[in-house]
């Protein structure tokens, strides 16, 4: 359970990003959580929630869009999207040319993509 | 005055700051020609007592320390100290896995001759594998005890690791592990881990290691030169 060292990360974010903007509160937060982050999507909901308390984003909502795996081969040098994690066709392979020499490309980011905002 | 809405575009790294800490200790143990590896895995799996067993091999040779993670209590420093080695204690009280800004909290207490700093992280296969602690190897241990069927289960620890400690392989003659099945599925997730069988009762794998880091080291100072 880790997601709320991570939200604190992110409330430091937000709190310069708001004051930056001169923001008077924030509304709406969006983040990107990688498929291998790592991180457990309800638990980092409930750990939102909790920390937003007193801060400028106390009634704010959280959207999280969850971001694929991609591999790179370095066999035949193809981009690959990974399927879902979670499926019985998920590989650590290549689908193209089946080779085992591929790399992780995405899908252990974790990224504050975007704020709403109010201005008075 | 009416209040206006507006969305801004951030795109930040959550775990900048972390990433951003780490980076100033990894340039910092660069310079010095130190060579620090971050050792992971579930509570239990011999981290500490790999340590020691590496330890008595190198400490002849080398300058060691020892940053140990734990939740509560002193316990593991004391043992690395009761080697006469230099070892320093992070207790976290409740966090589940070390951050780089603990260890930059301790870092001026590091001497800067030193050649080998192991970093032990808080027992925990999951979350200390997101936060890099600016350690130039990552080890991710299993033992024999937790069953071959662990590295597609928590893929991030071996994605982000460099090498591969199988531990207390003195005990697979009682227990149903497959060293060959765990090791390809290892090599599955990250091909490019080092991996290497280790008991530390019977000494099988340890002189194996502490070869590999030697030669690591030389490679760090070589760059450095």
């Amino acid at each position: 359970m880790h997601e709320l060292s991570i939200v604190a990360d992110l409330f430091t974010i937000i709190e310069e990003k708001a004051q930056q903007a001169k923001a008077t509160r924030v509304t709406r937060v969006k983040v990107l959580i990688g498929e291998l982050s790592g991180v457990v999507p309800e638990l980092f909901r409930s750990a939102f929630h909790s920390y937003k308390k007193g801060t400028i984003a106390d009634k704010a909502r959280l959207e999280m869009k969850i971001t694929k795996i991609k591999f790179k081969c370095h066999s035949c040098g193809k981009e690959i999207k990974a399927k879902d994690i979670s499926s019985p066709d998920f590989s650590y392979a290549c689908p193209f040319c089946g080779s085992k020499d591929v790399e992780l490309v995405s899908g252990r980011d974790l990224y504050l993509e975007k704020l709403e905002i109010e201005t008075s | 005055m009416e209040k206006v809405k507006k969305e801004v575009l951030v795109l930040e790294d959550i775990l900048g700051s972390n990433k951003k800490i780490a980076g100033a200790i990894r340039k910092k143990l660069l310079e010095s020609g130190i060579l620090a590896v971050n050792l992971l895995s579930s509570p239990g799996s011999g981290k500490t007592t790999l340590l020691e067993k590496l330890s008595l091999k190198l400490k002849d040779r080398y300058q060691l320390g020892v940053i140990e993670g734990d939740i509560e209590t002193e316990r593991d420093a004391e043992r690395i100290r009761s080697l006469g080695l230099p070892a320093w204690q992070i207790t976290t009280h409740g966090a589940c896995h070390l951050e780089a800004k603990m260890l930059a909290r301790i870092f001026d207490w590091i001497p800067a001759d030193l050649d080998f700093l192991f970093i032990e992280n808080v027992g925990n296969l999951v979350c200390p594998a997101s936060f890099d602690l600016g350690e130039s190897l990552r080890f991710v241990l299993l033992s024999v005890p937790e069953g071959d069927d662990k590295p597609k289960k928590y893929p991030e620890a071996f994605i982000t690791s460099q090498v591969f400690v199988i531990t207390k392989c003195d005990l697979l003659p009682y227990l149903p592990f497959d060293t060959d099945r765990v090791t390809a599925e290892a090599l599955e997730i990250n091909p490019k881990l080092e991996v290497f069988r280790t008991s530390a009762l019977t000494g099988e794998g340890i002189e194996a290691i502490c070869t590999f880091l030697e030669k690591k080291l030389q490679e760090l100072r070589a760059k450095n030169a």
